[in-house]
């Protein structure tokens, strides 16, 4: 089946509506979406400095490519780049330099932080006593970083590489874990609240698969293979991974109506969760509880 | 023909005519893995022969 639009090569079969794509046309297939989403639902406004959160993976690598070709179009915004060093020896170490190079060639600044540095032991080192799940630590860690920096940075906000594939697997996660919630501060911009405390979160590529945002980074030349974290292969999230993968093979269009529906019922979570703000004794951050989970595991795992 | 698939770092000996076929075999969904010969992407409907060299990549990262 050739190109849908100009009967050339396909490169993608996209499985939702088995549209066939040569390399051309998928790139203003998924520019379009990008740029779609960021008018709807205003993720760039005038006078923003937007942080991209970056770790040099195939995700947050478009996302920035994508962001600082959207903002040349644009007058007064800025873009930046932040990347957490989690300290995860022959998986960040590569992921880092790539990104370093990238982002020179991007002409946009980056800033490392590291966990060694914030909160004194790199993840190899807190994974040698903690039997938890790494996942867990690690997703506090970053978070509680990201949000503390772009602070700092004066970022309006904070731009993630979340893709429709993630935002899904969460939905169902939160879903099963009885964690509704969680799932209120979902969806496209996030951290809508009147404070400058909590840094607002956006999510160019949220209606975009994984499956697409790889092709996009391997026809770009971006990268030529796409690493695993080697601390997340037994994870809650990998295995519903698998579970939405298997069901949108057989019944393509799942991942698309679990976020389809989500969205109709994220207003309604909004109003029933209004998510007031606390802030953790300890440190001062934003959190839900007294004190904040980053600070929990200082103490816990950390300096106990 | 020759497939290397990228997670496994591993490289076997498969016999396919499409790339669908090959999927169906290696029991792999489509939606988590790029098909490339020659580094150029393939389709599920484009046919292999013998001779072909096969890389596939897991789309699955970060973390």
């Amino acid at each position: 089946m050739a190109c849908k639009n100009c009967e050339t090569k396909p490169v993608i079969i996209l499985p939702n509506s088995a549209v066939s794509h040569c390399k051309q046309c998928f790139f203003k297939y998924f520019e379009k979406k990008v740029n779609k989403v960021i008018n709807q639902y205003k993720l760039i406004e005038e006078e923003d400095h937007i942080g991209v959160a970056v770790s040099g993976g195939k995700d947050s690598t478009t996302l920035l490519y994508l962001l600082n070709k959207h903002i040349k179009k644009r007058r007064g915004i800025k873009l930046s780049a932040i990347a957490i060093d989690e300290g995860i020896q022959g998986y960040r170490d590569k992921s880092l330099d790539f990104i370093k190079k990238f982002c020179k060639e991007q002409e946009v600044d980056l800033k490392i932080f590291s966990y060694e540095k914030e909160f004194g032991k790199s993840l190899d080192n807190i994974m040698k006593t903690f039997k938890g799940v790494p996942c867990s630590v690690c997703g506090v860690f970053r978070r509680n970083i990201l949000n503390k920096k772009a602070k700092e940075l004066n970022f309006t906000k904070l731009a993630t590489g979340h893709n429709l594939d993630d935002e899904a697997q969460t939905i169902l996660m939160n879903y099963f874990r009885r964690n509704i919630k969680a799932s209120s501060r979902l969806g496209p911009i996030t951290g809508v609240l009147k404070t400058r405390d909590f840094v607002k979160r956006i999510k160019p590529l949220y209606f975009l698969t994984e499956k697409e945002i790889a092709t996009y980074a391997f026809l770009k030349g971006f990268m030529d293979e796409f690493n695993e974290c080697p601390y997340s292969k037994d994870s809650y999230r990998n295995r519903l991974r698998e579970v939405i993968n298997d069901f949108d093979n057989k019944y393509p269009g799942t991942k698309y109506n679990i976020i389809y529906s989500f969205l109709e019922i994220l207003p309604l979570l909004k109003s029933e969760y209004k998510n007031e703000l606390n802030y953790c004794k300890t440190c001062g951050e934003p959190c839900s509880r007294p004190k904040c989970k980053s600070c929990e595991y200082v103490e816990t795992l950390i300096k106990p | 023909m020759k497939v290397y698939f990228d997670k496994t770092k591993e490289t076997t000996e498969l016999e396919a005519s499409t790339v669908k076929e090959l999927l169906d075999k290696l029991k792999l969904n489509p939606e988590t893995v790029l098909i490339t010969k020659n580094n150029e992407l393939l389709t599920e409907n484009e046919s292999l022969n013998k001779k072909d060299e096969i890389k596939i990549l897991s789309v699955i990262s970060g973390g």
